[in-house]
């Protein structure tokens, strides 16, 4: 994109997967390294500088600003976890802070004009793929191999195509509804720009081009990406404290 | 001429999947409502009844996203064109 494109405004609605920006042959598989990769990437190098800043010099007394930020931070993700999944789940804290913070910046990176990472499917797709096994490894753990088993076919034998059934739609339901809620958001903005643009060529005079943008932004940008995040989390921990409990 | 009618099928299609959204729609509305309610007969307890209300409608919406999930497919992905 040239810097006089920007002023341009969207002159054509064009909805496609991540722009692929180099293709590599292993094995015979083809990986594709895709625009999503290449921001995730940013995002976690971003991440870590800002937490290696953040708890650089710690000290026990006459702490600094950025200390108190960063405890704030640690201690905010300690009480959720406390919360919803009982005191003895803490260790898990890292992750779930670790992923909501990658949502959350994966879905906000659209105010830079760059693609949401959380607008490819595979990106939140893996992420539920996490949650599935982490769920059944606890399952098992909890239950023995037996007990997992026998869990499929209760209350009846019968009823155990349900149960695979509702097994395989927890990762499903979980991805498809990150993505659709960020990708909806990208289109209906989409749409919006093209549409203001037609105006504006139409008429001659900008119109609502400042109003507008910035208010459905404020809703699909910054409302939706912090509850999407926030679900995803949510369930996360809930599926999983469920699963520590033996039936 | 079958591409067209595929073309015309599938729009078609796209729009009668977004009838989904009638669902999410009520009952987001249904549970905006008893918080409301809620926080109206408990003022101090606003905060948890808004987060769960939050996580509530979140899921509800689910089905809805599934139709434009659906719908999404069908206007830009086109599948059926392939199978001509």
């Amino acid at each position: 994109m040239h810097f006089s494109d920007f002023f341009k405004g969207t002159t054509e609605i064009n909805v496609t997967g991540p722009k692929i920006i180099a293709s590599f042959e292993v094995f015979g598989i083809t990986i594709n390294f895709t625009e999503s990769i290449l921001l995730s990437w940013i995002i976690i190098a971003g991440v870590t500088l800002l937490l290696l800043w953040l708890t650089k010099d710690m000290k026990t007394k006459n702490i600094s600003k950025r200390q108190v930020l960063a405890e704030w931070a640690v201690q905010t993700v300690y009480n959720l976890v406390d919360d919803t999944m009982g005191k003895g789940n803490r260790k898990f804290a890292p992750y779930i802070g670790a992923l909501f913070t990658f949502s959350i910046l994966g879905s906000l990176i659209s105010l830079f004009g760059l693609r949401s990472v959380t607008a490819d499917f595979s990106v939140v797709l893996s992420w539920a793929l996490i949650t599935f096994i982490w769920v059944h490894a606890t399952k098992l753990r909890t239950n023995g191999l037996w007990g997992y088993l026998k869990g499929y076919a209760s209350p009846v034998f019968v009823m155990l195509p349900m149960n695979v059934l509702s097994e395989v739609s927890l990762p499903v339901s979980m991805s498809i509804r990150h993505f659709g809620n960020i990708a909806s958001g990208m289109i209906i903005s989409g749409l919006v720009y093209y549409a203001l643009t037609s105006i504006t060529k139409a008429i001659g005079v900008a119109f609502m081009t400042i109003g507008i943008p910035a208010v459905l932004s404020l809703y699909f940008d910054l409302f939706s990406s912090f509850m999407q995040a926030f679900i995803f989390i949510m369930l996360t921990m809930v599926n999983v404290a469920n699963a520590a409990e033996a039936d | 001429m079958e591409k067209a009618i595929v073309l015309a099928a599938s729009a078609i299609g796209a729009g009668t999947a977004m009838i989904a959204g009638i669902g999410p729609g009520i009952g987001e509305g249904y549970a905006v409502g008893k918080a409301c309610e809620a926080i109206g007969r408990q003022p101090e307890s606003s905060g948890a009844v808004t987060r769960t209300m939050f996580i509530g409608c979140a899921i509800a919406e689910s089905t809805g996203i599934y139709g434009f999930v659906v719908a999404l497919l069908l206007m830009f992905v086109n599948p059926f064109i392939g199978k001509l």
